[in-house]
């Protein structure tokens, strides 16, 4: 019976552990079909902003309530994870709380995870609260119907499930141990201290050990088998970002908020229009390959670089961003979130497209329209709250530029108002339509 | 204010063959723009009483390309730096100093990568230099004892981190400087950056401007601070929209400095 359990163990383990890493392969695999960028520049700057930002959640804090529960929950869901080493351990040889051997400190340990366990519970069901009963306005907003509204209620129902087991499995042990059952019993006396699930002996009074054990072991399995399924429910969840959270930080932009980069392909073409020698209809060298010429801007995933792709996978969904957003406040259609929402989604689909076929074959889609409208890009002031907001490093408004820039240069659709701006800038170097040589009029008028 | 300012073009020290101690880069809004005019104005009397040995680029000025880069048109920004850099690098400039966050930031974060580095300064942050360096005087004069809130310009704040420069010459007015709610990296935005300026809105249920106009009043303020001409020309109209024009002023940091003393 022991080694059967054993043995489903070790199935359920392996199971869960291809399953995913299968997951973790398509994730790269989509991000990768995001154009390189160089991020590679001063690790030690990175490093420390990583640390500032993904595990010391400073900015998570700057909403001083869920900045708090956040860490409560982060801390725990991370420290109870040492648990589940013991739980893989003893599940595969059959043991039991096999690193019991610590003594003391183990009975530290179990009491330590005890009280997150119980701290993760209450701020789970005030996360739940908030989203639900206080109906905080961000949550509430056009792109979180469906899925993504499930997908935040069902991650706090599992840890609330989680939680409870871990306590109730805690609990049954707990009373076995003093009821000296075989197997739970130790000769160094009561191993594992339970200052919260003590409390739950009263509903365990007048049970069987056998009953007990059924108890047991049904929250032990659950709750490693819950666990299990968490893992692998990740990649279809915004909860992606407790994993992703670090790169994503770490590959963050360093340069001033302000700072926009400058297109190397115009580059290029500036430099042969401002050089007076270079002919422009020169065939190209011998040898040299002519270049298709690049595309300006992104219209879809694959125009985007790989940082604005793990950038969609890591978005937590929690709208901090299009809270501070002016255009969204303002009630525009513009949303840094949904920008960050539809960019994932239509890499998803693309992913989706390659598991089936092998490789991306054209769908007649694209984020451009089919999921980004054009009134949302030209609703961004591009003032870089969204960006100073997100909690985990996120770069909405790079992502609305590049969408512009292909409206703009490739498709010559700006908004008319702009196009007319844009052609008073070329034909005499200011937005409005004022002669460059008036330009010092100011200094003699009185 | 009699006489016309005295401003010293390149193109004039150029051929008596002397440099300027800095490059006032006046902008688009700065040239054109008749509120904005008032505060280029206002900051050229400080450079003068400062004894700042500046020059203008005058007609060799063009746009620095920031609301073209920002609604996509990276060819002309591109150009627009081009053209710019060759008659900043003709003049060997080594300092500029500007009243517009916008050129404040195209020329210190975007123009090196093409070829372009300079030390710029936003004109709060130089008026802050010269007051330690005691070349300038600020003092409560006026505008002592009001209350003032400053609308922080992303360009200058969120973009660059700059946040002190012009509340501390605020504080040397020794005005009430009160904060809004949103303010410094948390403040909202006028509604003018990114091209905004020079278009009408999206649809949607108020505009960019009265949302931050309200957020001002709030505060009771007899003045709101800018640091930016766009910025100002946004909450001039917002506290127009909200019926307070004979209440409450819009008014340019260097504006302030140079009224507090009737310059
Ligand atoms: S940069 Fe654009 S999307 Fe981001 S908060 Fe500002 S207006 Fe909204
Ligand atoms: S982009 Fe950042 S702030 Fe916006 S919803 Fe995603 S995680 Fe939150």
């Amino acid at each position: 019976m022991q080694i059967i359990a054993q043995i489903l163990f070790a199935i359920a383990l392996v199971a869960g552990i291809v399953f995913f890493a299968r997951n973790v392969k398509r994730l790269i695999r989509n991000i990768k079909l995001g154009k390189e960028v160089d991020r590679t520049d001063n690790p030690g700057e990175r490093f420390a902003k990583m640390a500032r930002i993904a595990m010391g959640q400073s900015k998570m804090v700057r909403r001083p309530l869920a900045g708090a529960l956040h860490i409560i929950v982060y801390l725990g869901f991370i420290i109870i994870n040492i648990e589940v080493l013991e739980i893989i351990i003893d599940g595969i040889f059959g043991t039991h709380r096999i690193l019991s051997f610590l003594g003391g400190f183990y009975n530290v340990l179990i009491a330590a995870f005890e009280i997150l366990a119980f701290l993760v519970l209450v701020g789970v069901i005030l996360f739940w609260t908030r989203r639900n009963v206080s109906r905080i306005k961000r949550f509430w907003n056009r792109e979180m119907k469906g899925w993504p509204k499930n997908d935040a209620n069902n991650i706090l129902y599992f840890e609330m499930v989680l939680m409870v087991l871990f306590l109730t499995m805690n609990a049954a042990d707990y009373q076995l141990q003093l009821n000296g059952a075989t197997h739970y019993t130790s000769e160094a006396g009561i191993i594992g201290s339970f200052p919260v699930s003590q409390f739950l002996l009263p509903l365990l009074d007048g049970l069987s050990n056998s009953t007990l054990i059924i108890i047991e072991r049904i929250a032990w399995w659950a709750h490693i088998l819950g666990i299990l399924f968490f893992l692998n429910y990740l990649y279809y969840s915004k909860h992606l970002h407790i994993l992703l959270a670090f790169p994503n930080v770490y590959y963050s932009k360093l340069t001033p908020q302000g700072k926009l980069d400058n297109l190397e392909a115009v580059k290029k073409e500036v430099e042969l229009m401002m050089d007076p020698n270079a002919d422009p209809f020169a065939a190209p060298a011998e040898g040299e390959e002519e270049e298709e010429p690049e595309k300006f801007g992104a219209s879809d995933v694959f125009d985007l670089n790989q940082v604005q792709l793990l950038n969609a996978y890591t978005c937590t969904e929690c709208g901090r961003c299009t809270s501070e957003c002016p255009a969204n406040q303002t009630g525009k259609k513009l949303s840094p979130r949904k920008i960050m929402m539809d960019t994932r989604d239509r890499l998803e689909e693309v992913g989706e497209i390659i598991n089936k076929n092998g490789k991306y074959e054209d769908d007649g889609r694209q984020l451009l329209d089919d999921y980004i409208l054009r009134e949302e890009l030209w609703a961004c002031t591009t003032c870089n709250a969204c960006v100073e907001a997100c909690p985990v490093g996120i770069d909405p408004l790079s992502i609305i530029l590049d969408m512009r820039r292909y409206l703009v240069m490739e498709q010559s659709a700006a908004p008319n108002e702009l196009a007319i701006a844009m052609t008073n800038i070329e034909n005499n170097g200011a937005p409005w339509p004022y002669n460059q040589m008036d330009r010092l009029n100011w200094a003699k008028e009185k | 204010m009699a006489e016309a300012l005295k401003v010293p073009t390149m193109a004039e020290y150029m051929a008596e063959g002397k440099k300027p101690e800095v490059l006032f880069w006046v902008g688009c809004a700065g040239s054109f723009d008749d509120r904005a005019k008032k505060i280029t104005k206002a900051f050229v009397k400080l450079l003068h009483q400062a004894g700042v040995d500046f020059a203008v680029l005058g007609t060799e000025e063009s746009c620095t390309g920031d609301p073209a880069k920002r609604a996509g048109n990276e060819f002309l920004f591109q150009m627009q730096a081009a053209t710019n850099i060759e008659v900043l690098n003709g003049y060997e400039i080594k300092k500029v100093v500007t009243a517009c966050p916008h050129c404040f930031n195209t020329l210190k974060n975007e123009y090196p990568s093409l070829g372009g580095n300079y030390e710029v300064m936003h004109h709060t942050q130089f008026l802050k230099a010269l007051l330690n360096e005691g070349r300038l005087k600020v003092e409560g004069g006026k505008f002592k004892g009001k209350k003032i809130t400053f609308h922080d310009p992303c360009y200058l704040g969120r973009a660059n981190n700059e946040y002190e420069a012009p509340r501390d010459l605020l504080r040397k007015l020794e005005v009430e400087l009160v904060e809004m709610r949103k303010c410094k990296k948390e403040g909202l935005c006028c509604g003018a950056g990114g091209g905004q300026m020079f278009k009408e809105p999206e649809p949607g249920n108020k505009d960019v401007n009265i949302e931050r106009t309200e957020q001002a009043l709030e505060v009771n303020p007899e003045i709101i601070a800018a640091g930016c001409p766009f910025c100002n020309t946004m909450m001039t109209d917002g506290v127009k929209g909200k019926d307070k024009e004979d209440s409450v002023a819009v008014i340019d940091v260097a504006e302030l400095i140079a009224n507090a003393e009737d310059l």
